[in-house]
């Protein structure tokens, strides 16, 4: 069966997107990622998904599901590499992607999963965890 | 005015992966038609949203696809088909939000901001048509 292949990179998982998904390849990544999460204790999750010619609704949802599986797994996730075109017909078809942060590229969201985990350790030390 | 019909095939949407041929299917059309970037996108996104519809509210069907021409300028013209339990009540339907197979309910209103023209027609028991068309430029 096909999967959608998931890298460690220290404490971030990186998954690229790079066929043109059908829907269960999409429910597979979903389940595989909340499970390596917890595998390797991840505080993050990048989803690089510059090769998508297409988000449709199914696809939106699978990935505000993921952010929402990986915040009650205390990891961050961000959606990066976002084409134009994909970003108006989005908006157009009137799909919310509520709780998603997006970067530009890989390393903007780099830098945004590095920040949000400093922020997350510094209020976590505040209350004494 | 009348419309020509220049070329027409029908694909069949009977699982999962049909959906993603369906889309690839229209990409290459719509890139043909020399549509710009931004509208083979919502076209395309159109055909998944229509393509699931069809699998998961009717049961499976076809996709007809066409390019046509009104005589000032040639379009892409896309026809979902089932024979499933067919949509009661259309206005309903095409609200954002409605759905009755889990999915976000985007499918019918959000397939209609994508294009051009839509028409939808449904007889429950029956089944249930819907087009989208979307136009080349000049």
């Amino acid at each position: 069966m096909d999967r959608i292949p998931i890298l460690k990179m220290g404490e971030f998982l990186l998954v690229t997107i790079q066929v043109d998904m059908h829907d269960q390849l999409a429910l597979t990544l979903q389940d595989d990622l909340t499970a390596q999460i917890v595998k390797h204790r991840a505080r993050g999750v990048m989803i690089d998904i510059s090769a998508l010619e297409m988000v449709d609704s199914f696809i939106g949802r699978m990935l505000s599901n993921i952010a929402n599986m990986a915040r009650l797994l205390d990891a961050n996730t961000v959606v990066v590499g976002m084409q134009p075109a994909v970003a108006i017909t989005l908006v157009e078809l009137g799909l919310p992607m509520r709780g998603i942060r997006t970067a530009l590229d890989v390393e903007k969201g780099m830098v945004v999963l590095r920040a949000v985990k400093q922020s997350s350790t510094r209020a976590n030390s505040l209350n004494g965890h | 005015m009348g419309i020509d019909v220049l070329m027409s095939d029908t694909h069949r949407i009977a699982e999962a992966e049909d959906i993603v041929a369906a889309r690839q299917a229209v990409r290459l059309r719509a890139v043909e038609l020399g549509l710009n970037l931004v509208d083979q996108t919502k076209i395309v996104t159109a055909t998944s949203e229509l393509a699931r519809n069809t699998l998961i509210h009717g049961g499976g069907g076809t996709m007809t696809l066409e390019i046509v021409n009104n005589g000032r300028r040639r379009g892409i013209r896309l026809t979902f088909e089932d024979h499933g339990p067919g949509i009661a009540d259309i206005d309903l339907a095409m609200k954002d939000g409605f759905t009755t197979a889990g999915g976000m309910g985007l499918g019918l209103g959000g397939a209609k901001r994508l294009s051009d023209e839509f028409n939808i027609d449904s007889t429950p028991g029956r089944g249930t048509r819907v087009s989208v068309l979307r136009w080349g430029k000049n």
